[in-house]
């Protein structure tokens, strides 16, 4: 029973789990602007959703930042994380 | 220091709290590298030469064009076609005579980036293509030297600090730690293509100079393991914190022999770029009248050129004539670009660093219609 209710506070919390997701350079011109998204667990389901939904992604190299720090692995979200999405530039 | 004369120079930052006589002994001791004298490296030598930074390097293989010139702010009209590196240096010891400039008008290479990186304590990346970039990362971290980096595109830009450690216990981050490969061709757009703010290289390599004189002296809190981006349109600065990933070193050459054979402009792909130049620049160069154009057509292919001066040497007859091409700077050209590309590339292999060959991209044709445009 108390693991019954555990699990759906959990369940509650992940439902209204927001990310916030803002994004650098000529990203913008592939997501247009940043976006609030929901119910995503981690980096790499952000990911393939991102992916499926902005095709031109898919061949564009870019950094992620949670919470303004590199991600090296996947990693969990927060409620109300922020997530940068930051290409490389190359110009001098 | 010269007490007398650059106690005057110095006196408004030597009066700096913290920074003082020992700041200014420190940074007139450094030795500092930059590569690429283009939009970030002039405003980053102007301030690093102006604060009496000892001894400057300026690595850069180009020659100035007037495209250049919304940006990068050390070199004037009279310089276009002149090599970068030495402009820049003469420039510089007009600014501030009491330090030494070193030009290196030569491209950087897996051959020279060693022995030529090694002389100095801190570099400074202000190139404008990737394969340089990562090859600079990687010497970096080989010669464990810290990397003050800088990059712009269009509006926005970045500035961090790499491979710098304050203690021994410390973990230092490079640049494959935020990216560990390259991208391919056309999965980022150059400044050529995507266009760039020249203000926005004035803010970045300012930065630039900043986190160096910081890093120098000692003073307040440098981009170690920090990337910052800045967005010139609407102001927003966006500071992210760096860490190591596991993979980055197994990517980078683990000695010296292993870098020299270390293919960086396969990683990136840059195709032809190097050889080609456009109609504009053409131009400029003919301005300058220092220049050999070498028609590599064979001699009835028509349309003849009477705009200019030129040599007519067919390509199957190039490599038995090149003595009769004198000048440094060598444009050939052909029909539509194809047989000069290929007679560009030959010359290279022979002149080497000597020369600097271009080869006119889009041919006489597309000269003659960009030509025709104007007059309309």
């Amino acid at each position: 029973m108390k693991t019954l209710k555990v699990l759906k506070t959990f369940r509650v919390a992940w439902l209204k789990m927001q990310i916030n997701i803002i994004i650098f350079g000529q990203l913008c011109e592939i997501l247009g602007e940043n976006l609030v998204l929901n119910n995503i667990a981690d980096t790499d389901s952000l990911t393939t959703v991102l992916n499926e939904k902005y095709p031109g992604l898919i061949d564009s190299k870019y950094l992620m930042a949670v919470n303004k720090k590199l991600v090296t692995q996947n990693t969990h979200f927060t409620n109300n994380a922020t997530v940068a999405l930051l290409p490389p530039f190359s110009g001098g | 220091m010269d007490e007398a004369i650059s106690y005057e120079r110095y006196q408004r930052q030597i009066i700096l709290k913290d920074f003082g006589d020992a700041g200014q002994l420190k940074l007139l001791q450094a030795k500092v590298l930059v590569i690429g004298a283009g939009g970030l490296g002039c405003p980053a030598l102007q301030y690093l030469a102006a604060a009496g930074v000892g001894l400057i390097g300026i690595v850069d293989d180009d020659l100035v064009s007037l495209s250049n010139l919304h940006r990068q702010i050390l070199y004037s009209v009279k310089d276009i076609g002149s090599p970068k590196a030495e402009r820049a240096a003469d420039v510089l010891r007009q600014l501030n005579p009491e330090i030494k400039i070193i030009p290196y008008a030569k491209r950087l290479t897996t051959q020279n980036a060693l022995s030529i990186m090694d002389a100095y304590d801190i570099i400074i990346d202000g190139t404008d293509n990737f394969s340089t970039r990562y090859m600079i990362n990687d010497a970096c971290v080989l010669l464990n030297k810290p990397l003050v980096y800088g990059a712009i595109s269009q509006y926005e830009g970045q500035v961090s600090i790499f491979n710098f450690k304050k203690n021994e216990t410390d973990k230092s981050v490079n640049y494959r730690d935020l990216f560990p490969n390259p991208p391919k061709e056309n999965e980022v757009l150059n400044c050529a293509e995507a266009g760039v703010l020249g203000v926005l290289s004035g803010i970045i390599g300012t930065m630039q100079a900043s986190e160096t004189i910081k890093l120098v002296t000692g003073i307040g809190k440098p981009l170690v393991n920090r990337l910052l981006n800045y967005n010139a349109l609407n102001n927003q600065l966006y500071e992210l914190e760096l860490s190591a990933r596991q993979e980055t070193l197994s990517l980078i050459p683990g000695n010296k022999y292993a870098f020299e054979n270390m293919d960086y402009n396969w990683l990136c792909s840059p195709g032809e770029n190097q050889f080609e130049i456009d109609s504009n620049f053409f131009d400029d160069l003919l301005i300058t009248g220092n220049v050999d154009v070498i028609d590599v057509r064979e001699p009835d292919e028509t349309p003849a050129i009477k705009e200019f001066a030129y040599h007519q040497i067919p390509l199957t007859q190039l490599l038995k004539n090149v003595s009769m091409i004198k000048s440094a700077t060598v444009v050939t050209i052909c029909q539509s670009g194809n047989r000069s590309l290929r007679a560009a590339k030959q010359l290279t292999t022979i002149f080497g660093a000597t020369k600097k060959v271009f080869s006119l991209s889009g041919g006489i044709i597309q000269w003659r219609q960009q030509h025709a445009k104007q007059l309309l």
